[in-house]
């Protein structure tokens, strides 16, 4: 009964930190149908957010510094809500409807952001921000003027080089100037380490059971996201909004439903949920530029399995994968397999955390076999064969 | 010869509760020209799904030249001899013209067989007939997405054609194309007609009298209302009231000027049901299909 | 218009070639149906024409031909004295590996340029051939009897079974390419068949790499886990890290990308390639064509993946390791976009591309190393977003012009629109052939 129980709540957990991971890829995935490979990457940030904001924390003394998860969470939704919208503004914008061409635009963006947290220090910080400044003040500027379309390639040719000119000197001669006080990366390529909150220390004991409290922390606001998205949804007016366009993009459009805001919000929700995910999973152990790869082919596996474009797809999806890869990986059904012993050697050999993500691939494969389009498919006329 | 090539019997497809065909029998005799129609939603574009293997029926079986053609795939039913001519055309884009009806042209569609085989020349000279009967010769080596509507229209025929189907679907062969060019497709099928059977789906009730020497099906909800020739189909009372008459009464047409104050969208909304976009909102009605319609000259 | 009118002003009247039609009746008899009309609908179409366009085609493949050999002599004979002179010797080795992984860039050329599948685990079959020749490297030199060292190592003291037929070199050439093209014929029937396509393809074989970088990551006893096969010594009685033996391996990898880009080339002119842009344009049409893609990505998968296997063994033989890193996600990607560099849908510009970021790569890491991911993340947004054709595409298509414009020349006023009228074109080319032929 334990050993059941056990299973259970490891399924559970396993799944959890699998859909709040894979929530914000179901929006962006599911709904706009952007193939987003830096996913893994803004929950990189979401977790380093929530680790900045712990040591902000610490500062402040012991009582107030246990409570810097409540507003770690809305603080790494934010800031990788505003990444993500940078993402689909800069980038994701042009690439409607080309998908693959996504996919290694995004792949780049991924690699950018990874090499950024290993490197960013405040050389490089002040260097982007002046030419962000420049560059885009200036292009403020000279757009106002009528003939901006005909000096346009004059423009750039003139201002990209300068203004990155400018901000690699000044850059350089602060890093002569102040030497290591600017040039030391804030995180370099170590991992960085969120201790929980003393009271998310420790667990809970039902029996022989020990629930700890950070994987129900996980469960819990998991739960928490995904009711919050199902209201945003379900009862908004933007939620509404979002639903029509991914049904009918021009019909929505002849209606007045300002699309491009409704596609930058998406992009922008489903961002900052891989925020909050990323601040769940700095819970569960060390985090560091590559965590986000770790979480990438799981969290789209999710969406394939659960079906695009249904929550409860990747819902049970989720749970569904936790539990089989838990059960695989620790070997839960030897007992059971023992009178056979081929079969149980054949389990066994399958029985650690790497090894039973191949069992559940191959299991994955078997599954589309029977039901290509997922879980939960679409129905309907579909537009194209 | 007399003998049913096509015979749909009782054919049911139901997505997710909502029944597309119901219980729909039709039956088309070797070399017949029939023409389908019916309003918007009938289940015209679906019946084609249905013959070409696209949807399977729910239930009821479908039999092409006496088989039963339930459980074949696609490609297989093309290779039985049905071919198949969407709505808009589709051909292979980044190919030229020749490239395309000599894949269509292809007698043995195996993997090995188009990999080694060279092109015969008997193929060679079908497909430069062909390229001169939908009269684009001229053009056979530029890339087909340089053509214009009206002659994608013609290659996707002319791929039908080399193909050498028996039995031809053909899906809105007019829509978009000028006066002429609806006459010049019309003449085609026509043509076409006296070796093929082929079913046309079409809106276009001027097109329908220039093709319909034979019998005409009209389709509703998913269902035959009648069949007949075209003066009886026109006629009949039930007919009229679905479609012909009652849609021209009751249509209510309304202008919506978007947000860019650019595009203006027509949207048909029966009488009983009349109401202001934001209220179609509210209300979360699904609205069945959009049509962009370009304001004329004369109403400016 | 009138209806009348239009028929007046219509004087075309269809005559269709009936084609010859060869199909079953439900009686299960054969009937053939004969052309009736086919005679006089063709009749422009004789002698000439049809000689003419043949005879072109192989003279323009005997050149070809001919280039793609010189470039090949020239890379053997001329590059490795020149480098040496300029004293960058060390460069030949790495443009050897560098050429292997022009290899892999066709296969992904042929099934993501030509037929629309991007494919992210091709790190997967490069390094099961790496494997198989390294398997083969650790066997080969062994008394019989003896154990691979890692294996004494993880206490195994009976050779695994699959690695009894490494002994035989025959073997493992044909392991080299069957392993991978079987593995990725199993996957692609699988995914295939279930017309799982586009992007779900590409996660799905991004999960594989995934799962096979686990697999041998894993198998320390099988395998040799994270440090992989190395320290290769003898290959058909060759010591491997001669100089002479590496040349050999310089040389055998320019030949075999020669004529891996023959082959490639083949599939690609012929109907068969024109295919395989038919299913990258429109698969369900190629559906009701009477094609069945399906059989057809699976052998195009396959070939490619197969030539991953090639280009995986060149590489370990020339680098002395294989490891899992090899399947590592990054890099399977990364071999999309030496194909993105260079131009989808263009062979060269596959090649090229293998080579420039992989240059670009070596000289960035040797001296910035921190820059490299960095240069990397940009490379696949300037491709992706400014240049979408690759740099082949855009010199095809653009580069004449915009460099003129650098350059500030003014461009000739001509009649473009008579330039690009096919009319006018084919009336043109008719009395230049008429002249030519001396008719």
């Amino acid at each position: 009964m334990v050993e059941f129980l056990n299973v259970i709540f490891s399924g559970i957990s396993i799944g959890s930190v699998l859909l709040i991971a894979a929530l914000g890829l179901a929006v962006v995935f599911g709904l706009m149908g952007v193939i987003n490979m830096a996913h893994g990457e803004l929950i990189m940030l979401g977790a380093y957010t929530t680790f900045v904001v712990q040591n902000v924390f610490k500062g402040l003394g012991s009582p107030l510094s246990e409570t810097y998860i409540i507003l770690a969470i809305p603080m790494a939704f934010l800031v990788t809500a505003l990444v993500g919208l940078l993402l689909e503004k800069g980038v994701v914008r042009f690439l409607y409807g080309r998908p693959l061409e996504t996919l290694l635009a995004t792949w780049g963006v991924s690699l950018i952001l990874q090499q950024f947290v290993r490197s960013v220090n405040w050389v490089l910080v002040i260097g982007i921000t002046l030419f962000c400044l420049l560059f885009f003040g200036a292009w403020w500027v000279v757009s106002r003027r009528p003939d901006f379309d005909r000096i346009r390639n004059l423009f750039f040719t003139i201002m990209l080089p300068l203004s990155a000119a400018i901000s690699a000197v000044v850059g350089v001669v602060l890093a002569q100037t102040y030497k290591l006080a600017v040039t030391q990366p804030w995180f370099g390529a170590q991992n960085v380490n969120v201790t929980a909150p003393k009271w998310l220390q420790g667990g809970l004991n039902i029996g022989d059971l020990r629930l700890p409290y950070t994987r129900l922390f996980i469960i819990f606001l998991t739960i928490l996201c995904v009711a919050g998205i199902y209201y945003f949804f379900q009862r908004t007016a933007w939620g509404l909004r979002i639903r029509a366009v991914t049904q009918n993009r021009s019909m929505s459009s002849c209606l007045g439903i300002p699309t491009q805001k409704v596609d930058a919000l998406t992009f922008a929700l489903g961002s900052g949920l891989a925020g909050v995910a990323g601040c769940a999973i700095s819970l569960l152990g060390s985090v560091g530029p590559n965590t986000g790869q770790n979480y990438i082919v799981d969290t789209f596996m999710v969406v394939v399995v659960g079906g695009v474009g249904k929550l409860v797809g990747s819902i049970v999806a989720a749970l569904a994968i936790g539990t089989v890869s838990y059960i695989i990986g620790s070997n839960a059904l030897a007992p059971l397999l023992s009178p056979i012993p081929p079969l149980a050697d054949f389990f066994g050999f399958f029985a650690t955390t790497s090894m039973a993500k191949v069992m559940v691939f191959a299991l994955i494969i078997v599954f589309l076999q029977v039901r290509p389009a997922g879980l939960f498919p679409q129905k309907g006329r579909t537009v194209d064969a | 010869m007399n003998a049913k090539i096509l015979e749909i019997d009782n054919v049911t497809v139901s997505f997710g509760g909502f029944k597309a065909l119901k219980g729909l029998n039709f039956n088309l005799d070797q070399g017949e020209l029939r023409v389908v129609i019916g309003p918007n939603g009938a289940g015209k574009t679906t019946f084609l799904d249905v013959i070409s293997g696209k949807t399977k029926p729910t239930e009821g079986e479908v039999y092409f030249k006496g088989r039963n053609i339930q459980s074949f795939a696609e490609h297989e039913i093309a290779r039985l001899g049905i071919g198949r001519k969407f709505q808009t055309p589709r051909v292979y884009l980044n190919l030229t013209p020749r490239e395309n009806l000599e894949l269509a042209c292809n007698r043995n569609k195996n993997v090995f067989a188009t990999l080694l085989r060279a092109n015969s020349s008997d193929e060679y000279r079908t497909v430069t007939g062909l390229l001169e009967t939908i009269g684009l010769s001229s053009k056979a080596n530029v890339s087909a997405g340089l053509l214009s509507h009206g002659e994608k229209q013609r290659l996707e025929i002319g791929m039908l054609v080399a193909q050498s189907p028996d039995l031809l679907l053909v899906d809105e062969p007019a829509a978009g194309l000028t006066d002429e060019e609806t006459y010049n497709v019309g003449e085609l099928l026509l043509a076409l007609a006296e070796s093929h059977s082929i079913i046309v789906i079409e809106h276009d009730m001027e097109f329908v009298r220039q093709i319909a020497n034979n019998k005409v099906t009209v389709l509703h909800q998913g269902s035959v209302l009648c069949e007949g020739n075209i003066e009886e189909v026109q006629n009949d009372p039930q007919v009229i009231e679905v479609y012909l008459g009652k849609q021209e009464e009751e249509i209510e047409t309304k202008e919506i000027i978007t947000e860019e104050e650019e595009k203006i969208a027509l949207l048909e909304i029966t009488k009983e049901e009349k109401m202001s976009v934001s209220e179609i909102i509210e209300k979360k009605i699904a609205v069945s299909e959009i049509t962009e319609k370009e304001k004329k000259i004369e109403e400016v | 218009m009138k209806k009348e009118e239009i028929k007046a002003n219509t004087q075309k009247i269809y005559h269709f070639p009936r084609v010859r039609k060869r199909t079953e009746n439900w009686q299960g008899k054969e009937t053939v149906v004969e052309p009736v009309a086919a005679k006089d609908t063709v009749p422009k179409f004789q002698g000439l024409k049809l000689k003419y366009p043949v005879y072109t085609k192989h003279k323009s493949i005997l050149i070809e031909a001919g280039i793609v050999g010189a470039i090949a002599l020239i890379t053997i004979f001329l590059i490795p004295p020149l480098l040496t002179v300029v004293g960058q010797a060390f460069r030949v080795g790495l443009l050897g590996r560098f050429l292997a992984l022009a290899i892999v860039a066709l296969g992904i050329d042929l099934i993501w340029g030509y037929t629309g599948m991007l494919s992210l685990g091709h790190g997967v079959f490069f390094a099961l051939g790496g494997y198989a020749l390294a398997m083969h490297l650790q066997l080969a030199p062994l008394e019989p009897g003896r154990l691979p060292e890692f294996m004494g190592l993880y206490g195994v003291h009976e050779l695994p079974w699959f690695w009894q037929p490494f002994y035989s070199f025959p073997l493992t050439i044909i392991g080299i390419i069957i392993i991978p093209a079987l593995l990725a014929a199993l996957l692609g029937y699988l995914v295939f068949r279930n017309r799982i396509r586009g992007v779900y393809f590409s996660i799905l074989t991004q999960a594989a790499t995934i799962v096979f970088f686990n697999f041998f990551n894993g198998q320390q006893k099988l395998f040799n886990g994270t440090n992989g096969l190395t320290n290769y010594k003898t290959f058909l009685g060759l010591e491997v890290n001669a100089p002479q033996t590496q040349f050999l391996f310089y040389a055998l990898t320019i030949i075999l990308l020669a004529l891996t880009y023959g082959f490639c080339r083949w599939l690609t002119t012929g109907r068969f390639g024109r295919l395989l842009v038919a299913i990258r344009d429109d698969e369900s049409r190629v559906r009701f064509s009477g094609y069945n893609p399906t059989g057809f990505k699976v052998l195009v998968f396959a070939i490619s993946a197969g030539l991953a296997g090639i280009a995986g063994a060149l590489y370990t033989v020339q680098t002395g390791l294989i490891s899992p890193k090899a399947m590592d996600i990054a890099f399977s990607i990364e071999m999309v976009i030496w194909v993105a560099v260079g131009g989808r849908a263009t062979l060269i510009g596959a090649i090229i591309g293998a080579i420039l970021v992989n240059f670009a790569r070596s000289l960035l890491s040797e001296q910035f190393p921190e820059i490299w991911l960095f240069f990397q993340g940009a490379l696949f947004l300037i491709v992706v977003m400014l240049l979408p054709d690759g740099l082949v595409g855009w010199w095809r298509s653009q580069a004449v012009n915009q460099i003129r414009r650098l350059l500030g020349i003014k461009q000739q006023v001509t009649y473009p629109s008579l330039e690009t009228d096919p009319e006018v074109q084919q009336e043109r080319e008719e009395l230049t052939g008429k002249l030519g032929t001396g008719d």
